[in-house]
Protein backbone atom coordinates (compact mmCIF):
# COMPACT_ATOMS: atom_id res chain seq x y z
CA UNK A 1 0.00 0.00 0.00
CA UNK A 2 1.46 3.72 -1.19
CA UNK A 3 1.19 6.88 0.02
CA UNK A 4 -0.36 9.83 -2.43
CA UNK A 5 1.10 12.83 -2.93
CA UNK A 6 -1.40 14.37 -0.64
CA UNK A 7 -1.01 12.11 1.97
CA UNK A 8 3.21 12.86 1.87
CA UNK A 9 2.28 16.46 1.49
CA UNK A 10 -0.28 16.53 4.78
CA UNK A 11 2.72 14.59 7.15
CA UNK A 12 5.17 17.48 5.73
CA UNK A 13 2.84 19.70 7.02
CA UNK A 14 1.86 18.23 10.58
CA UNK A 15 5.52 17.78 10.99
CA UNK A 16 6.52 21.38 9.76
CA UNK A 17 8.41 20.84 7.22
CA UNK A 18 8.79 22.25 3.80
CA UNK A 19 8.90 20.24 1.30
CA UNK A 20 10.20 21.37 -2.53
CA UNK A 21 7.56 19.91 -5.28
CA UNK A 22 10.17 18.38 -7.31
CA UNK A 23 10.85 16.73 -3.95
CA UNK A 24 7.66 14.76 -3.21
CA UNK A 25 8.04 12.21 -5.88
CA UNK A 26 10.88 11.26 -3.76
CA UNK A 27 9.36 11.02 -0.39
CA UNK A 28 6.52 9.29 -1.81
CA UNK A 29 8.30 6.39 -3.38
CA UNK A 30 10.78 6.10 -0.08
CA UNK A 31 8.48 6.28 2.42
CA UNK A 32 5.85 4.05 1.19
CA UNK A 33 8.73 1.95 0.74
CA UNK A 34 9.22 2.19 4.40
CA UNK A 35 5.59 1.64 5.58
CA UNK A 36 5.85 -1.35 3.76
CA UNK A 37 8.66 -2.87 5.36
CA UNK A 38 7.32 -1.84 8.63
CA UNK A 39 3.90 -3.75 7.85
CA UNK A 40 6.12 -7.07 8.40
CA UNK A 41 5.07 -6.76 11.88
CA UNK A 42 1.52 -7.24 11.23
CA UNK A 43 1.98 -10.94 10.66
CA UNK A 44 3.03 -11.55 14.12
CA UNK A 45 0.59 -12.30 17.19
CA UNK A 46 0.90 -10.00 19.82
CA UNK A 47 -2.60 -10.60 21.74
CA UNK A 48 -1.81 -10.29 25.05
CA UNK A 49 1.52 -8.80 24.71
CA UNK A 50 1.99 -5.92 26.62
CA UNK A 51 3.47 -3.14 24.80
CA UNK A 52 6.82 -2.26 26.34
CA UNK A 53 7.01 0.40 28.63
CA UNK A 54 10.87 0.83 29.58
CA UNK A 55 13.77 -1.44 28.19
CA UNK A 56 14.84 -2.55 32.38
CA UNK A 57 11.05 -2.84 33.54
CA UNK A 58 11.80 0.14 36.13
CA UNK A 59 9.68 3.02 37.24
CA UNK A 60 11.22 6.79 36.06
CA UNK A 61 12.48 8.52 38.98
CA UNK A 62 10.96 11.24 40.59
CA UNK A 63 13.04 13.94 42.41
CA UNK A 64 11.42 16.91 44.92
CA UNK A 65 10.07 20.07 43.45
CA UNK A 66 12.93 22.10 44.12
CA UNK A 67 14.38 24.60 42.12
CA UNK A 68 17.90 24.15 40.69
CA UNK A 69 18.49 25.95 37.94
CA UNK A 70 19.48 29.52 38.43
CA UNK A 71 18.63 32.22 35.44
CA UNK A 72 21.05 32.09 32.90
CA UNK A 73 18.97 33.19 29.66
CA UNK A 74 21.43 35.64 28.40
CA UNK A 75 23.91 33.15 28.26
CA UNK A 76 21.85 31.04 26.71
CA UNK A 77 20.59 33.67 23.84
CA UNK A 78 23.75 34.06 22.33
CA UNK A 79 22.66 31.40 20.36
CA UNK A 80 19.17 32.81 19.35
CA UNK A 81 19.08 34.06 15.66
CA UNK A 82 17.03 36.94 17.02
CA UNK A 83 16.55 38.67 20.47
CA UNK A 84 15.64 41.82 22.25
CA UNK A 85 16.28 42.66 25.60
CA UNK A 86 15.63 39.04 26.63
CA UNK A 87 13.12 37.94 24.67
CA UNK A 88 12.76 35.81 21.24
CA UNK A 89 11.81 37.42 18.71
CA UNK A 90 9.22 35.47 15.96
CA UNK A 91 7.39 37.04 13.05
CA UNK A 92 4.07 38.91 14.01
CA UNK A 93 1.66 36.12 15.47
CA UNK A 94 -1.60 38.71 15.85
CA UNK A 95 -2.41 41.06 13.48
CA UNK B 1 61.95 -0.61 35.71
CA UNK B 2 64.03 2.38 33.97
CA UNK B 3 63.59 5.79 35.44
CA UNK B 4 63.01 8.67 32.67
CA UNK B 5 63.13 12.52 33.02
CA UNK B 6 61.63 14.51 30.56
CA UNK B 7 65.33 16.24 30.18
CA UNK B 8 67.48 13.18 31.39
CA UNK B 9 67.79 11.72 27.88
CA UNK B 10 69.26 12.73 24.15
CA UNK B 11 67.13 14.33 21.69
CA UNK B 12 67.27 11.10 19.56
CA UNK B 13 66.30 8.98 22.30
CA UNK B 14 63.57 11.40 22.84
CA UNK B 15 62.46 11.34 19.22
CA UNK B 16 62.66 7.95 18.73
CA UNK B 17 60.26 7.32 21.02
CA UNK B 18 57.64 10.39 20.46
CA UNK B 19 57.65 9.22 16.90
CA UNK B 20 55.02 6.23 17.41
CA UNK B 21 52.85 7.37 20.23
CA UNK B 22 50.54 7.21 17.96
CA UNK B 23 50.79 3.09 17.76
CA UNK B 24 49.87 2.74 21.66
CA UNK B 25 47.01 1.91 23.14
CA UNK B 26 45.30 3.88 25.47
CA UNK B 27 46.79 2.17 28.57
CA UNK B 28 49.96 1.91 27.23
CA UNK B 29 50.03 6.09 27.01
CA UNK B 30 48.36 6.02 30.23
CA UNK B 31 51.59 4.34 31.74
CA UNK B 32 54.05 5.80 29.77
CA UNK B 33 52.83 9.39 31.14
CA UNK B 34 53.16 8.40 34.15
CA UNK B 35 56.61 7.23 33.75
CA UNK B 36 57.14 10.51 31.86
CA UNK B 37 58.24 8.80 28.54
CA UNK B 38 57.03 11.79 26.69
CA UNK B 39 54.50 14.46 28.00
CA UNK B 40 50.49 15.15 27.19
CA UNK B 41 51.81 17.67 25.38
CA UNK B 42 54.15 16.25 23.25
CA UNK B 43 51.74 13.61 22.75
CA UNK B 44 48.61 16.08 21.91
CA UNK B 45 50.96 17.98 19.42
CA UNK B 46 51.73 14.65 17.68
CA UNK B 47 47.50 13.94 17.31
CA UNK B 48 47.18 17.44 15.91
CA UNK B 49 50.07 16.53 13.25
CA UNK B 50 48.56 13.64 12.11
CA UNK B 51 45.25 15.34 11.91
CA UNK B 52 47.02 17.53 9.73
CA UNK B 53 48.06 14.88 7.63
CA UNK B 54 45.71 12.46 7.27
CA UNK B 55 42.25 13.94 8.06
CA UNK B 56 41.80 16.15 4.89
CA UNK B 57 41.64 12.63 3.50
CA UNK B 58 39.12 10.93 5.82
CA UNK B 59 37.59 14.13 7.16
CA UNK B 60 36.83 12.37 10.69
CA UNK B 61 36.54 16.05 12.46
CA UNK B 62 34.14 18.38 11.81
CA UNK B 63 36.07 21.09 14.84
CA UNK B 64 39.66 20.19 15.64
CA UNK B 65 40.09 21.68 19.29
CA UNK B 66 44.10 22.57 19.15
CA UNK B 67 44.22 25.34 22.44
CA UNK B 68 41.99 23.90 24.58
CA UNK B 69 43.93 20.19 23.99
CA UNK B 70 47.17 21.73 24.27
CA UNK B 71 45.58 23.87 27.28
CA UNK B 72 44.48 20.84 29.08
CA UNK B 73 47.71 18.81 27.88
CA UNK B 74 49.91 21.02 29.75
CA UNK B 75 47.40 21.08 32.71
CA UNK B 76 47.82 17.16 32.80
CA UNK B 77 51.41 17.18 32.34
CA UNK B 78 51.26 19.91 35.65
CA UNK B 79 49.29 17.21 37.40
CA UNK B 80 51.37 14.00 36.69
CA UNK B 81 54.46 15.86 37.44
CA UNK B 82 52.62 16.99 41.29
CA UNK B 83 52.22 13.06 41.50
CA UNK B 84 48.12 14.04 40.75
CA UNK B 85 45.40 13.57 38.11
CA UNK B 86 42.70 11.46 37.12
CA UNK B 87 43.27 8.14 36.31
CA UNK B 88 43.07 8.84 32.29
CA UNK B 89 45.47 12.03 32.53
CA UNK B 90 46.79 13.40 29.35
CA UNK B 91 44.82 10.50 26.80
CA UNK B 92 43.87 12.29 23.83
CA UNK B 93 40.47 11.39 22.59
CA UNK B 94 37.72 12.62 20.44
CA UNK B 95 33.91 13.59 21.39
CA UNK B 96 31.29 12.67 18.26
CA UNK B 97 29.60 16.04 17.71
CA UNK B 98 26.60 15.32 19.34
CA UNK B 99 28.15 15.53 22.91
CA UNK B 100 28.11 18.91 24.45
CA UNK B 101 31.17 21.15 24.61
CA UNK B 102 31.59 23.92 26.42
CA UNK B 103 32.45 27.36 24.23
CA UNK B 104 32.87 24.84 21.26
CA UNK B 105 30.84 24.05 18.26
CA UNK B 106 28.30 21.25 18.72
CA UNK B 107 26.85 20.12 15.00
CA UNK B 108 25.49 16.68 15.43
CA UNK B 109 26.33 16.96 11.75
CA UNK B 110 23.03 18.58 10.98
CA UNK B 111 22.92 22.44 9.08
CA UNK B 112 20.70 23.21 11.80
CA UNK B 113 23.31 22.88 14.59
CA UNK B 114 26.13 24.51 12.31
CA UNK B 115 26.35 27.32 14.39
CA UNK B 116 25.11 26.22 17.35
CA UNK B 117 28.18 26.91 20.22
CA UNK B 118 27.15 24.76 23.48
CA UNK B 119 27.09 26.33 26.72
CA UNK B 120 27.53 23.95 29.20
CA UNK B 121 29.36 20.64 29.28
CA UNK B 122 27.47 16.84 28.41
CA UNK B 123 28.04 14.87 31.84
CA UNK B 124 30.04 12.48 29.54
CA UNK B 125 31.97 15.30 28.61
CA UNK B 126 32.41 16.41 32.15
CA UNK B 127 33.73 12.78 33.88
CA UNK B 128 36.19 12.03 30.77
CA UNK B 129 37.75 15.60 31.46
CA UNK B 130 37.93 15.36 35.32
CA UNK B 131 39.72 11.92 34.45
CA UNK B 132 42.25 13.50 32.68
CA UNK B 133 41.56 12.84 29.10
CA UNK B 134 42.64 15.49 26.17
CA UNK B 135 40.21 16.77 24.34
CA UNK B 136 41.40 17.05 20.38
CA UNK B 137 38.47 17.94 18.37
CA UNK B 138 34.70 16.85 17.62
CA UNK B 139 34.01 14.23 15.23
CA UNK B 140 32.27 13.45 12.40
CA UNK B 141 28.42 11.61 11.98
CA UNK B 142 25.31 10.69 10.30
CA UNK B 143 23.11 13.89 10.93
CA UNK B 144 21.68 13.48 14.23
CA UNK B 145 22.98 9.86 14.56
CA UNK B 146 20.45 8.87 11.62
CA UNK B 147 22.24 6.43 9.13
CA UNK B 148 24.91 3.75 8.94
CA UNK B 149 27.76 5.02 7.01
CA UNK B 150 28.31 8.43 8.06
CA UNK B 151 27.28 9.61 4.32
CA UNK B 152 24.39 11.49 5.81
CA UNK B 153 26.71 14.57 7.41
CA UNK B 154 26.29 18.26 6.57
CA UNK B 155 29.89 17.75 6.80
CA UNK B 156 30.16 15.54 3.93
CA UNK B 157 30.95 11.71 4.53
CA UNK B 158 33.88 10.21 6.52
CA UNK B 159 36.40 7.83 4.37
CA UNK B 160 37.23 4.62 5.96
CA UNK B 161 41.22 4.35 6.66
CA UNK B 162 41.28 0.47 5.48
CA UNK B 163 39.82 1.72 2.42
CA UNK B 164 39.07 4.91 1.69
CA UNK B 165 36.39 4.27 -1.38
CA UNK B 166 34.34 2.76 1.36
CA UNK B 167 32.37 3.97 4.10
CA UNK B 168 33.63 4.01 7.89
CA UNK B 169 29.81 2.74 8.78
CA UNK B 170 27.62 5.12 11.20
CA UNK B 171 26.69 7.02 12.67
CA UNK B 172 29.44 7.31 14.88
CA UNK B 173 31.76 6.85 11.55
CA UNK B 174 34.20 9.94 12.06
CA UNK B 175 34.92 8.54 16.07
CA UNK B 176 35.70 5.44 14.39
CA UNK B 177 37.92 6.36 11.58
CA UNK B 178 39.96 8.91 13.84
CA UNK B 179 40.98 5.95 15.98
CA UNK B 180 41.37 3.00 13.37
CA UNK B 181 44.17 6.09 11.80
CA UNK B 182 45.46 5.96 15.23
CA UNK B 183 44.37 10.27 14.88
CA UNK B 184 43.48 9.93 18.54
CA UNK B 185 43.63 7.04 20.92
CA UNK B 186 40.23 6.29 21.50
CA UNK B 187 36.37 8.58 20.80
CA UNK B 188 33.21 8.28 22.21
CA UNK B 189 29.70 7.19 20.43
CA UNK B 190 27.01 6.98 20.67
CA UNK B 191 24.55 3.65 20.12
CA UNK B 192 20.73 3.79 19.13
CA UNK B 193 20.64 0.86 17.09
CA UNK B 194 23.95 0.00 16.35
CA UNK B 195 25.93 3.46 15.31
CA UNK B 196 29.07 2.65 17.98
CA UNK B 197 29.19 -1.72 17.44
CA UNK B 198 28.88 -0.99 13.32
CA UNK B 199 31.46 1.34 12.54
CA UNK B 200 34.21 -0.11 15.03
CA UNK B 201 33.29 -3.29 13.25
CA UNK B 202 33.86 -2.07 10.04
CA UNK B 203 37.24 -0.20 10.74
CA UNK B 204 38.64 -2.89 13.50
CA UNK B 205 38.10 -1.55 16.56
CA UNK B 206 36.29 -2.53 19.70
CA UNK B 207 33.31 -0.17 20.38
CA UNK B 208 30.90 -0.71 23.26
CA UNK B 209 26.83 0.34 23.68
CA UNK B 210 26.90 -0.06 27.68
CA UNK B 211 23.26 -1.01 29.29
CA UNK B 212 20.58 1.68 28.66
CA UNK B 213 20.85 3.84 31.53
CA UNK B 214 24.41 2.98 32.72
CA UNK B 215 25.87 6.27 31.56
CA UNK B 216 24.32 9.73 31.77
CA UNK B 217 22.54 11.01 28.65
CA UNK B 218 22.90 14.77 29.86
CA UNK B 219 24.07 17.12 26.94
CA UNK B 220 23.97 14.19 24.43
CA UNK B 221 21.62 15.53 21.71
CA UNK B 222 18.59 13.05 21.59
CA UNK B 223 17.74 10.99 18.88
CA UNK B 224 15.38 8.14 20.47
CA UNK B 225 15.00 8.24 23.84
CA UNK B 226 14.36 4.67 24.68
CA UNK B 227 16.99 3.62 22.91
CA UNK B 228 19.81 5.99 23.01
CA UNK B 229 23.05 5.19 25.09
CA UNK B 230 26.71 6.47 24.91
CA UNK B 231 29.47 4.12 24.31
CA UNK B 232 32.93 4.15 23.33
CA UNK B 233 35.21 3.27 20.16
CA UNK B 234 38.58 1.83 21.41
CA UNK B 235 41.43 0.14 20.35
CA UNK B 236 41.31 -2.90 23.20
CA UNK B 237 38.82 -4.30 25.36
CA UNK B 238 41.14 -2.89 27.85
CA UNK B 239 40.68 0.33 26.74
CA UNK B 240 37.39 0.35 26.41
CA UNK B 241 36.76 -0.55 30.37
CA UNK B 242 38.65 2.37 31.27
CA UNK B 243 36.88 4.74 29.50
CA UNK B 244 33.18 3.43 30.21
CA UNK B 245 34.38 2.78 33.86
CA UNK B 246 35.52 6.46 33.94
CA UNK B 247 32.09 7.43 32.19
CA UNK B 248 29.38 5.42 33.47
CA UNK B 249 27.09 6.19 36.83
CA UNK B 250 24.32 8.13 38.25
CA UNK B 251 23.26 11.45 37.17
CA UNK B 252 20.71 13.11 38.66
CA UNK B 253 20.40 15.51 35.50
CA UNK B 254 19.37 12.69 33.72
CA UNK B 255 15.94 10.69 34.85
CA UNK B 256 16.69 7.54 32.49
CA UNK B 257 19.92 7.07 34.43
CA UNK B 258 20.35 4.31 36.95
CA UNK B 259 21.29 4.48 39.76
CA UNK B 260 23.77 1.26 40.23
CA UNK B 261 27.24 1.03 41.55
CA UNK B 262 29.61 1.16 38.86
CA UNK B 263 31.99 -2.02 38.92
CA UNK B 264 35.53 -1.50 38.29
CA UNK B 265 35.89 -3.05 34.77
CA UNK B 266 39.72 -3.18 34.59
CA UNK B 267 40.16 -4.71 37.78
CA UNK B 268 37.68 -7.41 36.43
CA UNK B 269 39.48 -7.92 32.75
CA UNK B 270 41.24 -11.13 33.61
CA UNK B 271 38.04 -13.02 34.74
CA UNK B 272 38.54 -15.42 31.32
CA UNK B 273 36.10 -17.84 29.92
CA UNK B 274 36.61 -20.94 31.29
CA UNK B 275 33.25 -22.66 31.86
CA UNK B 276 31.56 -19.30 29.88
CA UNK B 277 28.32 -20.39 28.65
CA UNK B 278 27.94 -19.03 24.96
CA UNK B 279 24.59 -18.74 23.23
CA UNK B 280 24.80 -18.79 19.65
CA UNK B 281 21.94 -17.69 18.05
CA UNK B 282 20.67 -19.26 14.74
CA UNK B 283 18.98 -16.05 13.66
CA UNK B 284 22.07 -14.29 13.66
CA UNK B 285 23.41 -17.03 10.70
CA UNK B 286 20.93 -16.29 7.88
CA UNK B 287 21.28 -15.81 4.45
CA UNK B 288 22.32 -12.60 4.58
CA UNK B 289 25.30 -13.09 6.25
CA UNK B 290 28.72 -12.61 4.31
CA UNK B 291 30.30 -16.20 3.35
CA UNK B 292 33.32 -14.72 4.82
CA UNK B 293 32.20 -13.13 7.94
CA UNK B 294 30.95 -16.35 8.77
CA UNK B 295 33.71 -18.30 8.43
CA UNK B 296 35.60 -15.91 10.76
CA UNK B 297 33.07 -15.56 13.64
CA UNK B 298 33.04 -19.73 13.64
CA UNK B 299 37.02 -19.29 14.19
CA UNK B 300 36.33 -16.95 17.22
CA UNK B 301 33.55 -19.53 18.18
CA UNK B 302 36.48 -21.94 18.02
CA UNK B 303 38.53 -20.20 20.05
CA UNK B 304 36.71 -19.33 22.88
CA UNK B 305 35.97 -23.65 22.73
CA UNK B 306 39.58 -24.17 23.20
CA UNK B 307 39.97 -21.55 25.85
CA UNK B 308 37.37 -23.72 28.00
CA UNK B 309 34.13 -21.87 26.46
CA UNK B 310 31.03 -23.58 25.77
CA UNK B 311 28.83 -22.88 23.22
CA UNK B 312 25.45 -23.81 23.01
CA UNK B 313 22.40 -23.07 20.12
CA UNK B 314 19.98 -20.66 21.24
CA UNK B 315 17.21 -19.37 19.41
CA UNK B 316 15.36 -15.30 19.37
CA UNK B 317 12.93 -15.92 17.26
CA UNK B 318 11.39 -12.23 17.16
CA UNK B 319 14.99 -10.80 16.75
CA UNK B 320 14.48 -10.97 13.01
CA UNK B 321 11.57 -8.84 13.34
CA UNK B 322 13.85 -6.14 15.48
CA UNK B 323 14.77 -4.03 11.97
CA UNK B 324 10.95 -3.21 11.02
CA UNK B 325 10.76 -2.84 14.64
CA UNK B 326 12.82 -0.23 14.95
CA UNK B 327 11.72 1.91 12.35
CA UNK B 328 8.61 2.37 13.95
CA UNK B 329 9.53 3.43 17.61
CA UNK B 330 12.89 5.17 16.83
CA UNK B 331 11.29 7.55 14.00
CA UNK B 332 8.40 8.28 16.11
CA UNK B 333 10.90 8.96 18.85
CA UNK B 334 13.13 11.36 16.59
CA UNK B 335 10.00 13.44 15.04
CA UNK B 336 8.83 14.53 18.69
CA UNK B 337 12.63 14.76 19.47
CA UNK B 338 13.50 17.03 16.97
CA UNK B 339 10.42 19.06 17.34
CA UNK B 340 12.42 21.29 18.92
CA UNK B 341 14.69 22.73 16.47
CA UNK B 342 12.14 25.39 15.64
CA UNK B 343 14.55 28.31 14.19
CA UNK B 344 13.20 30.39 17.42
CA UNK B 345 15.75 29.58 20.55
CA UNK B 346 18.79 28.61 18.95
CA UNK B 347 20.59 26.74 15.26
CA UNK B 348 19.57 27.80 11.72
CA UNK B 349 16.76 29.82 11.34
CA UNK B 350 15.80 30.65 7.14
CA UNK B 351 15.85 34.19 6.09
CA UNK B 352 13.04 36.61 5.66
CA UNK B 353 10.09 34.35 7.35
CA UNK B 354 6.94 35.77 6.54
CA UNK B 355 5.14 34.32 9.28
CA UNK B 356 5.27 31.89 12.29
CA UNK B 357 4.16 28.60 9.90
CA UNK B 358 6.92 29.98 7.11
CA UNK B 359 9.69 30.38 10.00
CA UNK B 360 8.93 26.89 11.23
CA UNK B 361 8.75 24.90 8.11
CA UNK B 362 11.15 26.37 5.79
CA UNK B 363 13.68 26.49 8.63
CA UNK B 364 13.18 22.81 9.08
CA UNK B 365 13.16 21.91 5.60
CA UNK B 366 16.38 23.42 4.89
CA UNK B 367 17.74 22.83 8.17
CA UNK B 368 17.83 18.65 7.98
CA UNK B 369 19.56 16.67 5.85
CA UNK B 370 17.04 14.13 3.64
CA UNK B 371 17.26 11.29 6.17
CA UNK B 372 16.22 13.02 9.00
CA UNK B 373 13.62 14.28 6.97
CA UNK B 374 12.10 11.07 5.93
CA UNK B 375 12.33 9.70 10.12
CA UNK B 376 10.52 12.52 11.16
CA UNK B 377 8.22 11.98 8.16
CA UNK B 378 7.65 8.40 8.74
CA UNK B 379 7.95 8.97 12.57
CA UNK B 380 4.79 11.40 12.30
CA UNK B 381 3.16 8.93 10.04
CA UNK B 382 3.26 6.28 12.48
CA UNK B 383 1.91 8.57 15.45
CA UNK B 384 -0.60 10.13 13.49
CA UNK B 385 -4.34 9.68 14.87
CA UNK B 386 -5.79 6.45 13.63
CA UNK B 387 -2.22 4.69 12.74
CA UNK B 388 -0.59 4.77 16.50
CA UNK B 389 -2.15 1.36 18.01
CA UNK B 390 -1.45 -0.47 14.08
CA UNK B 391 2.38 0.77 14.45
CA UNK B 392 3.81 2.12 17.80
CA UNK B 393 1.75 0.09 19.90
CA UNK B 394 2.44 -3.18 17.42
CA UNK B 395 6.21 -2.32 17.45
CA UNK B 396 6.51 -1.73 21.21
CA UNK B 397 5.09 -5.69 21.85
CA UNK B 398 7.59 -7.01 19.81
CA UNK B 399 10.21 -5.08 21.40
CA UNK B 400 8.88 -6.58 24.49
CA UNK B 401 9.06 -10.12 22.29
CA UNK B 402 12.69 -9.49 21.37
CA UNK B 403 13.47 -8.63 25.42
CA UNK B 404 11.86 -11.71 26.20
CA UNK B 405 13.82 -13.88 23.96
CA UNK B 406 16.91 -12.76 25.33
CA UNK B 407 15.74 -13.41 28.83
CA UNK B 408 15.21 -16.74 28.26
CA UNK B 409 18.41 -17.43 26.31
CA UNK B 410 20.24 -15.89 29.53
CA UNK B 411 18.68 -18.44 31.38
CA UNK B 412 20.48 -20.96 29.92
CA UNK B 413 23.96 -19.01 28.63
CA UNK B 414 26.20 -15.97 29.74
CA UNK B 415 26.72 -14.03 27.22
CA UNK B 416 25.33 -14.35 23.21
CA UNK B 417 28.00 -14.17 20.23
CA UNK B 418 26.96 -13.40 16.59
CA UNK B 419 28.34 -11.08 14.05
CA UNK B 420 28.15 -7.32 14.09
CA UNK B 421 27.45 -6.49 10.80
CA UNK B 422 26.42 -9.02 7.72
CA UNK B 423 29.03 -7.51 5.52
CA UNK B 424 32.58 -5.60 5.79
CA UNK B 425 32.65 -2.14 4.62
CA UNK B 426 30.95 -1.09 1.38
CA UNK B 427 31.40 1.35 -1.32
CA UNK B 428 30.59 4.83 -0.81
CA UNK B 429 27.20 5.81 -2.61
CA UNK B 430 26.73 1.70 -2.92
CA UNK B 431 23.58 1.89 -0.72
CA UNK B 432 22.43 5.47 -0.53
CA UNK B 433 19.68 4.85 -3.39
CA UNK B 434 17.28 2.72 -0.90
CA UNK B 435 16.76 3.54 2.75
CA UNK B 436 15.70 -0.26 3.37
CA UNK B 437 19.15 -1.34 2.20
CA UNK B 438 20.67 0.61 4.35
CA UNK B 439 18.96 -0.27 7.19
CA UNK B 440 19.69 -3.53 6.93
CA UNK B 441 23.48 -3.29 7.60
CA UNK B 442 21.88 -2.83 11.45
CA UNK B 443 20.15 -6.07 11.39
CA UNK B 444 22.51 -7.76 14.30
CA UNK B 445 22.81 -4.68 16.53
CA UNK B 446 19.32 -3.26 16.95
CA UNK B 447 18.03 -5.90 19.25
CA UNK B 448 20.13 -5.29 21.92
CA UNK B 449 18.95 -1.33 21.68
CA UNK B 450 15.09 -2.41 21.85
CA UNK B 451 15.92 -4.81 24.48
CA UNK B 452 18.47 -2.45 26.66
CA UNK B 453 21.29 -4.82 26.71
CA UNK B 454 24.80 -4.46 26.92
CA UNK B 455 27.07 -5.15 23.63
CA UNK B 456 30.71 -5.13 22.63
CA UNK B 457 32.40 -5.44 18.64
CA UNK B 458 35.59 -6.48 18.70
CA UNK B 459 37.95 -7.02 15.76
CA UNK B 460 37.76 -10.95 14.24
CA UNK B 461 39.81 -10.77 11.03
CA UNK B 462 39.82 -9.51 7.51
CA UNK B 463 37.64 -10.06 4.56
CA UNK B 464 39.36 -9.39 1.58
CA UNK B 465 41.45 -6.66 3.61
CA UNK B 466 38.61 -5.18 5.65
CA UNK B 467 37.82 -5.36 9.52
CA UNK B 468 35.19 -7.51 10.77
CA UNK B 469 33.57 -7.47 14.12
CA UNK B 470 32.27 -10.24 16.35
CA UNK B 471 29.71 -8.87 18.46
CA UNK B 472 29.05 -10.17 22.56
CA UNK B 473 25.37 -9.21 23.76
CA UNK B 474 25.46 -9.35 27.83
CA UNK B 475 22.40 -9.79 30.12
CA UNK B 476 21.91 -5.69 31.68
CA UNK B 477 24.81 -4.68 33.83
CA UNK B 478 27.21 -7.18 32.61
CA UNK B 479 29.61 -5.14 31.23
CA UNK B 480 32.52 -6.51 33.38
CA UNK B 481 31.81 -10.07 31.44
CA UNK B 482 31.81 -8.29 27.75
CA UNK B 483 34.88 -6.70 28.89
CA UNK B 484 36.17 -10.11 30.76
CA UNK B 485 35.45 -12.02 27.35
CA UNK B 486 36.62 -9.46 24.59
CA UNK B 487 40.41 -8.97 26.96
CA UNK B 488 40.29 -12.95 26.69
CA UNK B 489 40.24 -12.93 23.08
CA UNK B 490 42.26 -10.32 22.60
CA UNK B 491 44.83 -12.04 24.67
CA UNK B 492 44.74 -14.93 21.78
CA UNK B 493 44.87 -12.63 19.15
CA UNK B 494 46.09 -9.98 16.93
CA UNK B 495 43.31 -8.24 14.98
CA UNK B 496 42.76 -5.40 17.49
CA UNK B 497 46.05 -4.34 16.68
CA UNK B 498 46.41 -4.01 13.22
CA UNK B 499 46.44 -0.22 11.58
CA UNK B 500 45.81 0.50 8.04
CA UNK B 501 48.02 0.46 5.46
CA UNK B 502 49.11 4.57 5.62
CA UNK B 503 48.52 5.14 9.18
CA UNK B 504 50.94 3.05 10.39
Amino acid sequence: MGLTRSEVENIAHLARLAIGPEEIPVYVKNLSRILDFVRQLEAVDTRGVQPMAHPLAVNQRLRPDEITEHDEHSRYQTNAPLVDAGLYLVPKVID
Amino acid sequence: MRKLSPSGDSAVERGFRTINMHTKTLTELSRSLRRREFSAEELARHCLDRIARHDPQLNCFITVTEALALEQARAADRAIAAGEGGPLAGVPIAHKDIFCTRGVKTSCGSRMLDNFVAPYDATVVERLAAAGCVLIGKTNMDEFAMGSSNENSWYGPVHNPWNRDCVPGGSSGGSAAAVAARLVSAATGTDTGGSIRQPAALTGLTGVKPTYGRVSRYGMIAFASSLDQAGVLAQTAEDAARLVGAMAGFDPRDSTCVDAPVPDYAAQLEEGVNGLRIGVPREYFDARLDAGVRALIEEALALYRKLGAHTVDVSLPAVPLSVPAYYVVAPAEASSNLARYDGVRYGYRCSDPKDLLDLYTRTRGEGFGAEVKRRIMTGTYVLSAGYFDAYYLKAQQLRQLIADDFARAFREVDVVVGPTSPTPAFTLGAKTDDPITMYLNDIYTIAANLAGLPAISIPCGLVKGLPTGLQIIGPPFAESRLFSAAHAYQRETDWHLRRPSGYE
